[in-house]
């Protein structure tokens, strides 16, 4: 790595506030109350077609026009939701930066990568000419990119999965934003190139001091990285908690049965547990909570109304009518 | 690059000769040429003199191998009709003919490519839909019925400009129109379509998400995408310059290649024929070319080594 970045003291937040999505009449995101302080690393979890993704593409204005997006998505206290074209264009690549899951179709083919860095660079940090190829080399470097000096003149198809998504993250960092959001940044990738790249996000997050949310299905990928995590199911936070609380004890029964179909890194050799049953349609949700026809402690009380997302002791919430009670292994191995 | 070329030039010349072939025994088999040109009435040693001053008693293959012969050496025959060299007869009428189609190429184009583009980009509104339906309608109907009918309402009903004829500026303009309006319609119907489906990968998604204004999203990362596939569909139609307007030419009485080509069809007047039907081959070859050097230009995937690229 190259010398250490110079951070723009800027602190920023980003907060989410009943955020909702819907297409065509079929609401996707279900009032989302979600928050990124300075500098942390946000995980969010839960499976495809959860929410995860949209709950961002929305925030920052990314989604098509027949989205139907409404509740508030607030940077340092300015609104985003609804914003004017011009003001996304700053805040977008400039304070909150993505990356996408399969880095390769994400950059445009037809133009050099060193020109689409550079664009970034001359959008937000006004640079232009010499000074753009400098700062393009400066930031392949960071990622590590060797040979950065001729590989800016080349085509995406002319990289590996890899190292475009070294280029991917180049090009978040080159708008020195104070929010990466990385959408399944390694999904797409070799298990081994799969580290590095989580390394890289890790090293340049610190290095910048730059707040990180991280959606993953992988919870390895979350538990090595994140700081606080929330588990996203059919559209809505059932459970939010700093990672080392969720991974020792998730409360959600959902939260649990995705901790329990992983093998445990130490101890005793157990048999792995599914979850039974798929995500339900968001066209056809349950009446109640979501994930009640999965769920092996379901009651009475979850059938009426989705259970609202409330503080659990000091750090936790939780979106279920039991009161952090466990669930047995076994509940789930029965089903 | 240097072999690349040469694969492309063999194959431009095997399919020309095929052409060449091809139309030498359609219009051999269907008339005898002696027959058309001097008429039923002829006196039977006048045809046998005709057959014999053209070398029509050879036997069939013997023809074929002199017709063959003489093309490779350049020499493209005279019209058995009045004895002119038939490559200056069809070169008279080659700039006849560009004063339509290069025009209506203009139209195509200026018109064809905007209106896809904007359909595109407000997809599903009226304008999308007038447009998609108009294009339709261009795409479907005949090119002799969309003639007749600008000459109804023009010449006729109007009487702003002429039916036919090629006198002044203003005889080309419903042939013009006609010509273009059909085209623009197709390269409309590509153009949106190629837009759609750039605008939905990725790419387009993250140049947003680095807070590229959407204009500068279309402009410098949609639609040099886009061009890739509206490109063949231009190339196609700059390879029917020379002899794309045979049905408009004969519409609007407009002495050009394609209503040479009618006569001489109809005469069997083999050499004229064949000297269009190995211009036009020639032009859409040609035309072929450009469009794959022009993939190379904008896709840089297929340039560095067209047989690497994945």
């Amino acid at each position: 790595m190259s010398e250490p970045y110079q951070t723009p003291a800027r602190t920023a937040e980003l907060s989410l506030s009943k955020l909702t999505v819907s297409f065509d009449g079929v609401t996707v995101l279900h009032g989302v109350d979600l928050s990124v302080g300075k500098g942390e690393a946000l995980g969010l979890v839960g499976e495809s077609g959860s929410g995860k993704s949209v709950t961002w593409l929305a925030a920052l204005g990314l989604l098509p026009g027949k989205a139907k997006i409404t509740g508030s998505a607030r940077l340092d206290g300015m609104e985003l939701i609804g914003a004017k074209p011009e003001t996304l264009d700053t805040v977008r690549g400039g304070r909150v930066a993505m990356i996408f899951q399969d880095p390769t179709s994400a950059l445009n083919p037809v133009l050099k990568v060193g020109r689409q860095i550079g664009e970034a660079l001359a959008l937000h940090r006004g640079l232009s000419g010499a000074a753009i190829r400098a700062e393009a080399k400066r930031l392949f470097d960071l990622v590590g990119i060797p040979d950065a000096e001729r590989r800016l003149s080349a085509y995406p198809h002319e990289f590996s999965g890899g190292q475009n998504q070294r280029v991917m993250i180049a090009m978040a960092l080159a708008g020195a934003p104070d929010i990466l959001v990385a959408d399944e940044p390694t999904t797409a990738l070799d298990v081994t190139i799969q580290a590095q790249i989580l390394d890289l996000i890790n090293t340049v997050r610190r290095e910048m001091g730059m707040a990180l949310v991280l959606i993953s299905h992988d919870l390895g990928v979350i538990a090595e990285t994140c700081d606080r995590v929330a588990v996203m199911y059919a559209g809505r936070i059932v459970e939010e908690a700093p990672a080392s609380a969720l991974f020792a004890a998730p409360h959600h029964p959902y939260a649990r049965g995705l901790l329990h179909s992983l093998p445990p890194l130490g101890g005793e050799r157990r048999k792995l547990v599914s979850i039974p049953g798929v995500v339900p349609d968001p066209r056809a949700l349950p009446h109640g909570c979501a994930f009640a026809p999965r769920c092996p402690q379901v009651s009475e009380a979850c059938l009426s109304a989705p259970p609202a997302l409330r503080g659990v002791g000091d750090a936790r919430r939780l979106a279920c009518v039991l009161e952090a009670r466990t669930v047995p292994l076994r509940a789930f191995e029965a089903a | 690059m240097l072999r690349f070329i040469a694969i492309r030039l063999g194959r431009a010349m095997i399919t020309i000769a095929l052409v060449v072939t091809f139309a030498f025994i359609v219009l051999r088999l269907s008339g005898d040429p002696a027959q058309i040109i001097l008429g039923p009435e002829a006196p039977p040693e006048a045809v046998a003199a005709f057959r014999k001053a053209w070398g029509l008693d050879d036997p069939l293959w013997l023809q074929y191998f002199h017709y063959f012969g003489a093309i490779i050496q350049g020499e493209l025959g005279r019209s058995m009709r009045d004895g002119r060299a038939a490559i200056e007869l069809v070169a008279e009428r080659i700039p006849v003919t560009l004063a339509l189609t290069l025009p209506a190429l203009a139209i195509k184009i200026g018109l064809g490519i905007p209106a896809g583009i904007y359909a595109a980009l407000h997809r599903g509104s009226l304008a999308d839909r007038v447009v998609m339906m108009l294009s339709v309608a261009g795409f479907t109907i005949p090119s002799f019925v969309l003639g007749l009918t600008l000459v109804l309402i023009f010449a006729v009903k109007l009487g702003w400009l002429p039916s036919g004829g090629q006198d002044s500026w203003r005889h080309a303009i419903l042939p013009v129109l006609t010509l273009g309006i059909g085209g623009a319609a197709v390269l409309a119907r590509f153009t949106r379509s190629a837009m759609l489906e750039v605008l939905g990968q990725p790419f387009i998604r993250t140049a947003s998400a680095k807070g590229v204004p959407w204009r500068d999203v279309i402009v410098g990362h949609a639609l040099p995408n886009a061009a890739i596939p509206t490109v063949t569909i231009v190339g196609f139609m700059i390879g029917t310059l020379i002899a794309g307007a045979v049905v408009v030419e004969s519409v609007f009485s407009w002495p050009g290649v394609g209503r040479l080509l009618v006569v001489a069809v109809a005469n069997r007047d083999l050499a004229v024929v064949q000297c269009i039907l190995l211009l036009v081959a020639a032009t859409m070859v040609t035309s072929n070319l450009i469009v794959d050097f022009l993939y190379g230009f904008l896709d840089p995937r297929l340039r560095q080594n067209p047989g690497k690229a994945s």
